[in-house]
């Protein structure tokens, strides 16, 4: 049997039926990424020493009955830009060279208080910024259903190490789709959930009123899992709301569920491939006893100008802590402080987060605050108000993920505001906060898969859960893995 | 064009980062398109509309006044660059 095919939750089951060993899982999950890493470049880190020895001490847990968790002793990585402590974290730049936080994300720590052991850190575009995973300092991920495909971004690293069977599931975060569209373009299941489920803590900030940590896995009942033990009101993120854990109860069942179909979804620039897949599992939901019904949602035009003004202002401000002098890169040659601040973070940052960086100051600056800063607010209230129309009517929004499959690398990369079309399906729902699950449902004329986007209102997760479960219990896309390459060619 | 030379400087003085020449001839063109296909937003009428910082309505949290231990000095300075006697270490800023 291969152990690394199996869903955490089949995993966990065999560990605590004493089937095998954590050390033993653990030790497996190393040698697989020995083997398999070196094709895709998941990992930025890898923690060989560490995740044995956590293995060891989870196993005695497991045995004493400190760990009860249906998780506990299964293996997973997270994006690197979640804080772990005494191990680096780059958030993919190289401005936190030999950056190894002295405390975990709470997202991280309610993992390993459950028993997960962590097998290192998944790569991702610098600072979350980018729809590729090609903007990371430490190279690009490969997508494993192509040659030289993207595998989406910014949690390009997270969804690839969970197709490749690298991991029995990740962490990643999204701030305008970067869990969703990599799933989409990997084959894999993952949820952004509502803004303020899960811990900001510890979660290098990229645009705080939208970035929101999420599990990705190989199926719903492994995410919902997941979810389970990462939600919940934390004391350390003032936005975290004061809710319990959540709870799913899995069920088969959308029977009179209302399903809205925004057509403005479906228009222009929409592969065909991409449009007739979402539109079948939409008549499939149909077919299982949901009530699907088409309407319009003409805000989408004003979804992606009104989410890059907001989430660069962000970023302009929540980069501003980079400094050459608390922590990370630090230039070697300088004049004075000023000079120290400019060259070290010059030369830490990457292109696109340094245009990020400027459009934010620009639109934040003195005689364009309010043509765009404020004119964008504005507008996010509009699309906020559009998603409470559409969901007095509906249940579930169906649509695609992304307008293509994935990409072939180096295409966008030239061309940012290109990448930033690509973003048309997923900015809306973190502007307005609410949740948004991705599940596969096909598979284009040359095999690369496709994501179904389920989005709900805010705190709608059990909702989200559930009809993604039931697709899942008809279709058999998200069991398709990919050929994996698995020794290095030249 | 609203990014001109002038401009680009000035955004790259708020932002504290200094490009080269041609990484700022680029960085002009890029943002220029950027913010070009930003202005679709002034079709939409939004006079009537209160701008939107939070999208659930967001209060104050307050928590007890107890004391409690901080972070620790040597932990907050692990990662330092330069550190000196149990603090970060910059260049002077002053005579």
């Amino acid at each position: 049997m291969d152990l690394n095919k199996l869903t955490a939750l089949e995993a966990g089951k065999m560990i605590k039926n004493k089937e095998i060993s954590v050390v033993d899982i653990t030790k497996a999950a190393l040698e697989n990424i020995d083997k398999t890493d070196k094709n895709y470049n998941c990992f930025v880190t890898v923690c060989h020493d560490e995740a044995i020895k956590k293995a060891e001490n989870i196993q005695k847990g497991i045995d004493d009955g400190t760990f009860t968790s249906p998780l506990a002793g299964v293996p997973m990585a997270v994006k690197d830009n979640m804080c772990t402590k005494g191990i680096l974290t780059t958030a993919g730049s190289k401005i936190l060279t030999g950056f190894k936080p002295f405390y975990n994300s709470t997202a991280v720590e309610r993992l390993e208080n459950a028993g997960a052991v962590l097998l290192g850190k998944l790569n991702m575009d610098e600072f979350a910024m980018g729809s590729t995973t090609e903007t990371s300092y430490y190279g690009p991920t490969l997508n494993p259903w192509g040659e030289n495909r993207v595998p989406g971004g910014s949690s390009g690293g997270s969804a690839v190490a969970v197709a490749t069977d690298q991991t029995y599931y990740s962490l990643g975060s999204d701030t305008g789709g970067s869990i969703r569209q990599p799933c989409s373009f990997c084959g894999i299941t993952g949820i952004k959930p509502t803004y303020g489920t899960v811990s900001r803590y510890g979660l290098l900030a990229y645009a705080s009123s939208l970035d929101q940590i999420g599990p990705m896995g190989k199926n719903v009942e492994d995410v919902a899992e997941v979810l389970s033990i990462i939600s919940g009101h934390d004391p350390k993120d003032s936005t975290s709301f004061n809710n319990e854990p959540l709870k799913f109860n899995l069920e088969n069942n959308v029977k009179g569920k209302r399903i809205g179909i925004p057509l403005d979804y479906f228009g222009e620039g929409l592969d065909s491939d991409v449009k007739n897949s979402v539109l079948e599992a939409a008549k499939k939901f149909e077919s299982m006893g949901a009530v699907v019904e088409e309407f319009n949602m003409s805000e989408l035009e004003y979804a992606i100008p009104t989410y890059y003004i907001i989430a660069c202002a962000e970023a302009s401000s929540n980069l501003s802590r980079y400094d050459g002098v608390k922590y990370g890169y630090c230039t070697p040659n300088f004049d004075d402080l000023t000079d120290l601040y400019y060259k070290s973070r010059s030369e830490g940052f990457g292109m696109e987060v340094k245009r990020r960086i400027m459009i934010g100051a620009f639109v934040l600056s003195s005689g364009y605050y309010d043509a765009y800063y404020k004119k964008a607010l504005q507008v996010k209230a509009v699309i906020k108000r559009a998603f409470d129309n559409a969901f007095e009517k509906y249940d579930a929004i169906l649509s695609p993920t992304a307008p293509t499959t994935a990409l072939k690398m180096g295409e966008n990369l030239s061309d940012p505001l290109k990448m930033y079309l690509g973003d048309i399906y997923t900015v809306s729902v973190n502007l307005a906060g609410i949740p948004s699950m991705v599940v596969p449902c096909g598979f284009d004329k040359q095999g690369l898969p496709i994501g179904l986007q389920i989005t709900g209102k805010a705190f709608s997760e059990s909702t989200l859960m559930n009809m993604a479960y039931s697709f899942q219990q008809e279709t058999d896309y998200h069991l398709k893995k990919p050929v994996l390459k698995t020794s290095k060619e030249a | 064009m609203i990014i001109d030379d002038k401009m680009i400087d000035y955004i790259g003085e708020l932002a504290r980062l200094k490009l080269k020449q041609e990484e700022k001839e680029n960085a002009k063109n890029e943002i220029n398109k950027i913010i070009d296909y930003m202005d679709v937003l002034n079709t939409i009428d939004t006079s009537n509309i209160e701008a939107m910082s939070h999208a659930f309505p967001v209060k104050n949290v307050f928590r007890k006044d107890d004391v409690m231990p901080s972070k620790d000095r040597d932990d907050i300075l692990l990662n330092a660059p330069n550190k000196k006697d149990g603090a970060f270490k910059v260049p002077k800023t002053f005579e």
